[in-house]
């Protein structure tokens, strides 16, 4: 009997220890004290962080990608998930948020109702983010068009459908690190900022494991690709070859060397990247040649 | 009475299926061969391109009249017909190809997109003459045409 008693005494701590350690963590309240958004600013890291590419309507061009609707599917191991409207509708999309609300999204995954977001939404990256680059960015989405695209729910079988379940996820794999770490140039930290943060390349780019989250060892070493076709290619300087100049020439025309172009996500990426600066577009190409090499 | 019928239906369906194996066949040899001529244009796009890009990327010196030979040749290149480009039956799902079947599905936006190109391209050829700046100034344009269509068109290579 006692015996018993001690179970169930064990079976309530543990069960009280998981709900804590699943709770969503949202930044502190003075997380964003004295900072004030610039939407001109806010641009670049709309760019950088590649948000039409998701946001924008399947097939959006021009003009259109700045409608950010959502609607795009993605398929996974774990089911589908669909892109949200965070267009500047109140309702419908995201005009309603405050830059907290957004950098609580951004950066801990966690909504404004306190719930946690599928990392379908890579906050995994943009948690290296800093906080006046989300404040800008929330500056520069409130200028976009609303749209009333109503958000279509997932599509996940269980348990991945239980939410709170992601706070064991994110308990493993949400680390706001960074990954290539030593000594870096300038240049090469702006690069790393840029490819680690807010271009979240590590999320194609970087193997899985059987959980979904980021296998760091094999850091851009490649990946198959999502869509059940090929592979992510290898861009460490394992896996490419290219000099500094053809990278950055890449990212802002998506030709190769061999003058062949990028086409499917990577053609997103690089329509993105093209609006970027010369120096910013040198600085990832510069990361990259920090990465460690892998086969 | 019964055996002539059945002789005479047995010949029909000899003959239709004779009849589809020979238009299969047709329509295979005209699959693969504008699946050989979208791969030998993509080819030449790629040769003029190069010169050009690496102009604008600096690892080839500018040279006027080269420029605007490159240019010329893609902006003619980009100009021809594609009417037998396309056939039904020349898709991913039909032969050793990256071409998507949606092109087929989207045909219009396919050959808007296509448009875009040409447009590009004789931009560049308007310019490619006048300086390294001009080039550099446009690459992008170009590059963003063939993005476009390889984002929504391409499948990914296996």
């Amino acid at each position: 009997m006692r015996f018993l008693r001690w179970i169930i005494l064990l079976g309530v701590l543990g069960a009280l220890a998981a709900w804590m350690v699943s709770a969503p963590r949202p930044l502190p309240d003075d997380a964003l004290a004295g900072l004030t958004g610039d939407a001109a600013r806010g641009k670049a890291v709309f760019d950088a962080g590649g948000c039409a590419s998701c946001h924008a309507a399947e097939g959006a061009e021009g003009s259109a990608r700045l409608v950010l609707s959502g609607g795009r599917a993605f398929a996974s191991p774990f089911g589908t998930f669909h892109a949200p409207n965070i267009s500047s509708d109140p309702q419908a999309g995201i005009g309603g948020w405050s830059a907290r609300d957004l950098a609580n999204a951004m950066m801990r995954g966690v909504s404004p109702e306190g719930a946690h977001y599928y990392p379908a939404f890579p906050y995994t990256s943009y948690t290296r983010a800093t906080t006046q680059d989300v404040v800008d960015l929330h500056a520069y989405l409130a200028t976009l068009p609303a749209d009333a695209t109503p958000n279509r729910l997932h599509d996940l079988g269980f348990p991945f459908n239980i939410r709170r379940t992601l706070g064991f996820w994110k308990w493993l794999y949400l680390d706001d690190s960074w990954i290539v770490d030593g000594d870096l140039t300038a240049q090469e930290e702006r690069g790393r900022y840029l490819a680690e943060a807010l271009g979240h390349c590590g999320e194609c780019h970087t193997p899985r494991g059987p959980l979904g989250g980021l296998d760091t060892a094999n850091w851009l070493a490649g990946a198959p690709n999502p869509s059940g076709r090929g592979t992510i290619p290898n861009i460490t300087p394992g896996g490419l070859d290219w000099s500094a100049v053809d990278i950055a020439a890449y990212l802002e025309t998506g030709f190769t060397p061999e003058y062949d172009s990028a086409g499917g996500h990577m053609a997103e990426v690089v329509q993105n990247f093209a609006q970027l600066t010369d120096a910013d577009r040198q600085a990832v190409a510069a990361y990259l040649k920090r990465v460690a090499a892998r086969p | 009475m019964n055996k002539g019928f059945a002789f005479l239906a047995g010949g029909l369906v000899a003959l239709a299926m004779a009849g589809t194996a020979i238009g299969g066949s047709h329509e295979d040899k005209a699959a693969g061969a504008a699946q050989s001529a979208r791969e030998a244009q993509m080819g030449l796009y790629a040769f003029n391109l190069g010169l050009l890009g690496d102009m604008a990327k600096g690892t080839v010196p500018y040279d006027a009249a080269a420029a605007q030979a490159a240019a010329s040749n893609l902006a003619a290149l980009t100009a021809l017909d594609q009417s037998r480009l396309w056939p039904e039956g020349s898709d991913e799902m039909s032969i050793e190809t990256r071409a998507k079947a949606e092109i087929w599905d989207n045909m219009d936006d396919f050959m808007t997109k296509g448009d875009d190109l040409m447009k590009a391209a004789a931009a560049m050829a308007d310019v490619a003459g006048n300086g390294l700046e001009a080039v550099q100034g446009q690459i992008g344009a170009v590059g963003g045409a063939c993005g476009a269509c390889h984002k929504a068109y391409r499948a990914p290579e296996n």
